[in-house]
């Protein structure tokens, strides 16, 4: 019976995934609420906390760690002091504010701050043809980094 | 939590947040160590000129971990040296189809050439630019030597500017910023505070806002290029400025300007000028 309803669930959430995939919000189309919150997923499908951990981490993906000390992945080499400690984010934002940082953190933290906006196109001058037109995450890794940041908990 | 509603007040509880968990980065954390080479004390720290965006300049020397350090204050140890010889026989070597070298007209570099790698990029008049110290050795080869140019970043001509960028070593920095500087100045100062690339940052995001602070591995010096051209130990050979500025380029996915391109010359203008005053560290050592 449980083993039923866990194939059940896959099937479901894979069916929902492979609908959601060709409806993924694109960067230009996200809504922001008040400027600081994004409600809707980007692509309908949960994010994967395991996944966004690793994307989180990966120097050619989030590499958020060039930034930001998180004691969850203290076993990476080198965490970057340049933004706040991602220890117990999770209590400081909501998810809806999490999505947001990390879709266009300049809407929310003004347009100063060196952090990217990982699902933007908003970007500097000359980007490198290879990157141009193209956001730093693809959508799914922006949700399944927002699912790893909602386990940081104090 | 309760959901902020407005940018005001959701900025107001971001900063405080921030505020909490952030040291404040009014100081560069540099270290206090004092460079002394073959018994010559240099100058890696000194008051900014008063026009400046800086409070107080640093070498990048002083963001280094000890081992590099101590590769560049001791001449035996620094792996810059034998590029250095090589700019000395280079200096000495007829080439072209006047049968000269540089010393044919400048003699001994040691005299000749003290003083001039603190005052490039230098006004040219009949030019009507700023010559770098890459493309006055050109000219000198071209028109008086009748010999092909060298490339920016060829062996040749990294090895020339090491030993000429030498003879300068602890003398203090200052290129010319007024008169028809000024344009090219204003211009390097425009492309500083740019914001490029997909990560969409600009020079001074890093090297004005986050001095002293860890980036990954890095720590995140003012970007200064008087010890250049710069052996580094990831490049494993020396490199010029604009390698250097390419590599920063790159790093946040941006579209490089070309060695040599106005673009850099003008960026080389300006960030000399960031580092007025701090001796000439040619050649420097980082990793
Ligand atoms: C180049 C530096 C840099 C990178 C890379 C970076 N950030 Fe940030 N981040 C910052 C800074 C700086 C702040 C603080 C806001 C400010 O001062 O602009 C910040 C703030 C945040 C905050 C709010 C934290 C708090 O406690 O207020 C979150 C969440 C966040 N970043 C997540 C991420 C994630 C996830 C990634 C990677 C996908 C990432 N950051 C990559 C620099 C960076
Ligand atoms: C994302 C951060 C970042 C940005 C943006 C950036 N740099 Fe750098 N830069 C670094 C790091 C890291 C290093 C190596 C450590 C150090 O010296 O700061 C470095 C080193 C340098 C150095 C060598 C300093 C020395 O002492 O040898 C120069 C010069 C430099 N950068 C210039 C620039 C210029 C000009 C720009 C803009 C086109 C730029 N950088 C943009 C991160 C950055």
């Amino acid at each position: 019976m449980m083993l039923r309803n866990v194939a059940l669930s896959a099937v479901l959430a894979f069916s929902l995934g492979g609908k959601a995939q060709a409806e993924n919000i694109a960067p230009t189309d996200v809504k922001f609420v008040d400027d600081t919150q994004v409600t809707a997923s980007l692509t309908g499908v949960a994010g994967d906390p395991k996944a966004g951990r690793e994307w989180y981490a990966g120097r050619k993906l989030g590499n958020c760690l060039a930034c930001h000390v998180t004691s969850d992945l203290a076993e990476e080499p080198f965490h970057g002091e340049v933004g706040p400690e991602m220890d117990g984010v999770a209590g400081r934002y909501e998810e809806q504010q999490l999505r947001a940082i990390l879709i266009n953190s300049k809407k929310i933290f003004g347009d100063q701050t060196i952090m990217p906006g990982f699902y933007s196109l908003d970007v500097g001058a000359r980007p490198a043809e290879k990157f141009a037109g193209k956001t730093i995450l693809t959508a799914q890794q922006v949700e399944d980094i927002v699912a790893y940041l909602l386990t940081l908990k104090e | 939590m309760k959901l902020f509603s407005t940018k005001s007040t959701a900025l107001f509880g971001l900063t405080a947040l921030i505020a909490s968990t952030v040291s404040s980065p009014v100081l560069a954390d540099a270290d206090n160590n004092k460079l002394v080479i073959d018994g010559t004390p240099l100058v890696t720290d000194v008051a900014a000129p008063a026009d400046s965006e800086l409070d107080r300049l640093y070498s990048g020397w002083r963001f280094r971990s000890a081992e590099t350090q101590s590769l560049q204050a001791d001449d035996f140890e620094n792996p810059a040296m034998p590029f250095v010889d090589t700019g000395a026989d280079l200096w000495n070597a007829a080439d072209g189809s006047e049968g000269k070298s540089c010393s044919s007209c400048h003699n001994d570099a040691e005299e000749s050439m003290k003083g001039v790698r603190a005052e490039y990029p230098k006004w040219n008049a009949k030019l009507n630019k700023p010559h770098t110290l890459e493309t006055q050795i050109n000219e000198c080869r071209e028109t008086r030597m009748g010999a092909k140019p060298w490339k920016w970043e060829s062996g040749e001509m990294l090895a020339s500017t090491a030993y000429i960028g030498l003879q300068s070593r602890g003398m203090p920095t200052k290129v010319q910023t007024t008169g028809p500087m000024a344009k090219w100045h204003d211009m390097g100062k425009d492309l500083y505070y740019t914001r490029v690339g997909q990560l969409n940052m600009s020079c001074a995001n890093c090297h004005e806002e986050q001095v002293g602070k860890k980036i990954r591995s890095d720590h995140l010096s003012q970007g200064q290029i008087n010890g250049f051209p710069t052996y580094r130990l990831k490049w494993g050979g020396l490199g010029s400025s604009h390698r250097r500025f390419k590599g920063c380029m790159d790093n946040i996915r941006a579209t490089p300007f070309k060695r040599g391109s106005d673009e850099f010359i003008a960026l080389e203008v300006y960030v000399a000028a960031r580092g007025t005053g701090l001796s000439v560290e040619t050649p420097a050592v980082r990793n």
